[in-house]
């Protein structure tokens, strides 16, 4: 019977099960965070407003190919691709062995960076006109325009969609299987070769798995409410 | 009278489009000089290149004896001392009304919380807002947004306010208690300049009326003149066209 053997895989392995389902979050939480870091800079650098003339023209037009070349690279092809090229190549290229969960939370980085860059891009060009030019016209540059007033805003709006991230980035660690980073699908296959009872394995793991990514979906959207503040206010009374 | 600022020779164009031919105009401490004329005819982007969120495209800004369109000149600087009260009003959306009002003299005069508060306190208290501090702006109406983004620009405590057309996007039944706000300034002798449709509050409150027409100053003077005894072909049209509706 399947269900008793579910039993029996998950009371004998739990360990395994709760490590590889760590490492799953882990890699999921640093590679979202700091992609997301990525995004921001790189959206907020892509929306400067261009410069009339001179050097400044020249070196914003310069970074913004780069970072165009950037997002489309790592846009445009798979992150299990990504993983072999980058694991094996610096290896190749560079003779470092680096550490396979470093390489994982690398790779997850970057790649969450190039979509964040153009979520934050749509989310700071998604702002009205008006909030940039009254920040200007109370005499603040573009800098503090950006981080009191346009950026807040900004990154409200789009937390809904680096939710989204988060939980593609914890569904996506699967594929980092192959470059052996213990995480839970690589885990679960390691159990289910053991017993080759690959069904009621991977039935624990996708428990696992619906776990994870419905608890981030709670915790994003209680971190929306709390951001967005009360829907009333209340009356000052005091005289000042 | 001192003057405060100076056009000289303003000129505008968007591309081939030319928006503003030779604009010269001068507005004195304590004065209220409003601007009218036709949609289109280049008012609100001359307000707008006053405080530079256009750039013109030639002549002088004369700021106190400077010329503010000077590479050198800190723009910035210069746009902490020019209020701006805008159509759509445009408060700042993540903060609540009291913070609109206070993250400008704290983050650009480096006042401490407890002054920019008490200043900010004061005009709150002014344009009848000081009982809605905690609102957030979605929660207002655009009456009260408005008289806010008036309290906004005052707590800066400039040397001009500017209106551009702060009465146009509001319901018939708001515009009164804005203009009411308006009035008590320019009674107080606060200098302004209003790009405006509203004639009634043009000819009591102005000093000075500029009319423009396609791009230039068609006619200059105070109201009596402007409204009652135009000189100008163009400024009787235009009278004609906006009183008879």
């Amino acid at each position: 019977m399947s269900f008793e053997w579910i039993i029996r895989i998950a009371t004998e392995n739990w360990p395994l099960f709760l490590r590889g389902a760590g490492i799953t979050l882990l890699i999921a939480i640093i590679g979202t965070i700091i992609g997301a870091f990525i995004g921001l800079v790189i959206g907020v650098i892509r929306t400067i407003p261009e410069p009339e003339r001179g050097l400044k023209k020249i070196l914003l037009k310069v970074t913004n190919f780069i970072l165009a070349c950037y997002i489309e690279f790592f846009r445009g092809t798979p992150m299990m691709v990504q993983a072999m090229v980058i694991y094996y190549g610096s290896a190749l290229a560079f003779g470092v062995d680096i550490d396979k969960l470093w390489a994982a939370i690398i790779i997850v980085s970057i790649n969450t960076g190039a979509y964040m860059a153009e979520i934050v891009r749509g989310g700071i060009i998604s702002i009205d006109k008006g909030q940039f030019e009254a920040a200007h016209a109370i005499g603040m540059n573009h800098f503090q325009t950006m981080t009191t007033i346009v950026l807040p805003q900004a990154i409200r709006n789009i937390l809904p969609a680096t939710g989204n991230e988060f939980i593609i980035n914890i569904k996506d660690t699967s594929v980092l299987n192959v470059i052996a980073v213990s995480e839970l699908f690589f885990t679960t296959n390691s159990i289910a070769g053991s017993n080759f009872r690959y069904f009621e394995a991977f039935s624990i793991a996708c428990l696992l798995y619906l776990v994870m990514t419905f608890t981030v979906t709670r915790i994003l959207r209680y971190m929306e409410r709390k951001l967005d503040g009360p829907e009333t206010y209340t009356m000052n009374q005091m005289q000042v | 009278m001192e003057k405060i600022i100076d056009v000289k020779h303003l000129s505008k164009s968007f591309g081939e489009n030319v928006v503003l031919r030779d604009i010269n105009f001068s507005v004195h401490k304590g004065e209220v000089v409003c601007i009218i004329g036709s949609s289109g005819s280049g008012k609100s982007t001359l307000l707008r290149c006053v405080n530079l969120l256009e750039t013109p495209s030639g002549g002088e800004i004369i700021y106190k004896g400077e010329n503010i369109l000077d590479d050198k000149h800190n723009v910035y600087k210069y746009r902490q001392k020019l209020g701006m009260v805008f159509q759509q009003f445009n408060l700042f959306n993540n903060f609540n009304v009291l913070k609109n009002c206070t993250i400008g003299p704290m983050k650009l005069l480096k006042r401490s919380k407890e002054e920019a508060e008490a200043i900010a306190m004061k005009y709150l208290k002014l344009v009848g807002m000081e009982q809605f501090i905690n609102a957030k702006p979605r929660q207002l109406s655009g009456g009260q947004k408005q008289r806010v983004a008036i309290a906004r620009a005052l707590s800066m405590e400039p040397d001009v306010m500017l209106f551009d057309e702060p009465t146009s996007a509001l319901d018939p039944e708001m515009v009164g208690e804005v203009l009411k706000v308006m009035k008590e300034l320019a009674n107080s002798g606060l200098t302004m300049l209003v790009v405006t449709h509203e004639m009634d509050f043009a000819k009591e409150v102005s000093d000075r009326v500029v009319f423009m027409d396609q791009g230039v100053i068609a006619e200059e003077g105070p109201p009596e003149q402007i409204f009652n005894n135009p000189h100008q072909e163009r400024t009787k049209e235009f009278l004609k066209r906006i009183l008879r509706r």
